[in-house]
């Protein structure tokens, strides 16, 4: 889940101060969850901009923002109201953002969110970071706990010298995650995992931006 | 060759003080506090960027100490640079005469000065080791061969005796030391018994330690130890004593000087390190009641 945050409502303003006609796209995955872009947070928006002198010329939940394909094709049925419209406001993350500037490309996109990290809703409005997106997964260790993600230092070798009291040294509300997988290690009975020297990250492996496609395998193919 | 190691090899207790570059160019102080010390001290030992803060560089207090005739130990951390700048820093450090390698992961950018900085950490305390055993070998970390002969360095890391639970820090003590390292110096400990359960687990590794000394000054100094380093906990009785003493600084150097006499005369370490964090003019005063 791409965890996002609402921007204060003065700083959607200020981004949309030249403009007076908007239209609104919400998100009906990652930005519903982080309810930042749901059909709710849309009609907040929508009242909160109307009360500050703007005319909200539509709004729609993509499902989800970020395939383009889809997105384009939905986006069809609002073509009126967005050709009406001077800017358009993406209530969902970076990526949704992004998607909506491919598809609209004379109307400035704005973003109404902070895209924040990958992660977990841990339960209601409270998530936690969980994967860096390192381009090979080096969770081999079977533990299922990701220093790269939980580690401000990204240690890949062991905690660093700051924990205190099994606690972070940069956030000391938050356990040291080095602490933790020797734990469930140690309650594994497979210590000797920890043993193991990891290599340094292969940076090669992200350069930017990344892409991928999915070979179509032969054997897949139907006969 | 390193001296550091040479007296640690031929059994000498060693001793050994950090010194903290100045925020600033201007050596003369830091210099000033070279001159204090090296005649008492085997080795100093330059920070580099301690706590996240901006200061000059550990390479140049190195070579500021080479200039006066002592034999520094060069802290080098992940935090700043990726790991072309951490080998081309190393290649340059040994061309300029450094020796001796204390490897780091860092404080993070949050905690000093600068806390907007990135934080690279391209490499931990292990991974530096890596590149400089890579470098030993005459080749960079990615295997490329270097030209001429290749550097020759002491590998150190750092080791805290007071981390909970114990196991893990000892794991990762014996990894530093698969990677390379040969030396370690300690958090720092205010308790026999802490330095006492520690060796007990680390003589087996085979390795040079120097268990880490910082003096207290005042009550405020022991609680702030306390609050700040990991484990560390100043027992209430030496609270007491400077508490009482009608000089808190001196009587912090006499606690100071008593536990690296036990450590000593117990044979416990190989030697001790000593940080005074901004006190080094002390250092003399607490060599003399040795």
């Amino acid at each position: 889940m791409i965890i996002t945050k609402k921007k204060p409502l003065e700083e959607v303003i200020d981004e949309l101060k030249s403009y007076e006609r908007v239209f609104i796209v919400g998100c009906s995955l990652c930005a519903t969850a982080s309810k930042t872009g749901g059909e709710e947070e849309v009609e907040e928006m929508k009242k909160k901009l109307s009360e500050c002198g703007k005319i909200i010329t539509g709004s729609v939940v993509l499902d989800p923002v970020c395939n383009l394909q889809k997105s384009k094709r939905d986006l069809k049925d609002f073509g009126v109201e967005i050709s009406k419209s001077e800017a358009i406001l993406c209530m969902a993350c970076g990526n949704g953002l992004q998607t909506l500037g491919e598809i609209v490309e004379d109307i400035p996109v704005f973003p109404a969110n902070d895209t924040l990290f990958l992660g977990e809703i841990k339960r209601f409005g409270v998530f936690e970071e969980r994967c860096s997106i390192c381009g090979k997964c080096l969770l081999t260790n079977g533990v299922a706990i990701c220093p790269i993600s939980r580690c401000p230092k990204g240690m890949v070798n062991g905690p660093c010298g700051g924990a205190k009291d099994e606690h972070c040294e940069v956030n000391p509300e938050q356990r040291c995650v080095w602490v933790d997988i020797y734990y469930k290690l140690k309650k594994m009975n497979r210590l000797n995992e920890l043993r193991r020297i990891n290599p340094p990250i292969d940076h090669s492996l992200r350069i930017k931006p990344g892409q991928h496609k999915v070979q179509r395998s032969v054997t897949n193919e139907p006969t | 060759m390193s001296q550091l190691k040479d007296l640690l090899e031929r059994g000498k207790f060693v001793i050994t003080a950090e010194v903290g570059p100045p925020k600033g160019a201007d050596l003369r102080e830091f210099k000033d506090i070279v001159r204090l010390l090296k005649g008492g001290v085997d080795a100093l030992n330059v920070t580099d960027g301690q706590g996240a803060s901006m200061k000059l560089s550990s390479l140049a207090g190195c070579v500021a100490i080479l200039q006066e005739g002592a034999e520094p130990v060069m802290q080098m951390t992940g935090r700043d640079r990726n790991r072309i700048a951490i080998q081309s820093e190393l290649l340059g450090a040994y061309a300029l005469g450094v020796r001796n390698l204390l490897a780091i992961t860092g404080d993070y950018p949050t905690l000093g000065d600068n806390p907007s900085a990135k934080p690279v950490y391209d490499l931990d305390s292990v991974g530096i080791l890596l590149a400089a055993s890579s470098l030993m070998e005459g080749r960079d970390l990615a295997g490329n061969p270097l030209k001429g002969e290749p550097p020759s360095f002491y590998l150190g890391a750092t080791v805290n005796p007071n981390f909970e639970p114990l196991e893990i820090e000892l794991i990762k003590m014996e990894k530093k030391i698969h990677a390379g390292a040969r030396f370690f110096q300690t958090q720092a400990v205010y308790q026999i018994d802490i330095a006492d359960r520690f060796m007990k687990e680390a003589s087996r590794l085979n390795v040079k330690i120097l268990i880490g000394i910082i003096p207290l000054r005042s009550v405020r100094s022991a609680h702030f130890v306390s609050k700040m380093i990991p484990g560390v906990k100043v027992p209430q009785g030496l609270i007491h004593r400077l508490e009482s003493a009608p000089d808190p600084k001196l009587e912090g150097l006499r606690i100071a000087a008593e536990l690296i006499r036990k450590v000593r005369e117990h044979g416990l370490a190989h030697g001790i390190h000593i940080m005074a964090i901004g006190a080094e003019r002390s250092i003399p005063l607490l060599l003399d009641m040795l």
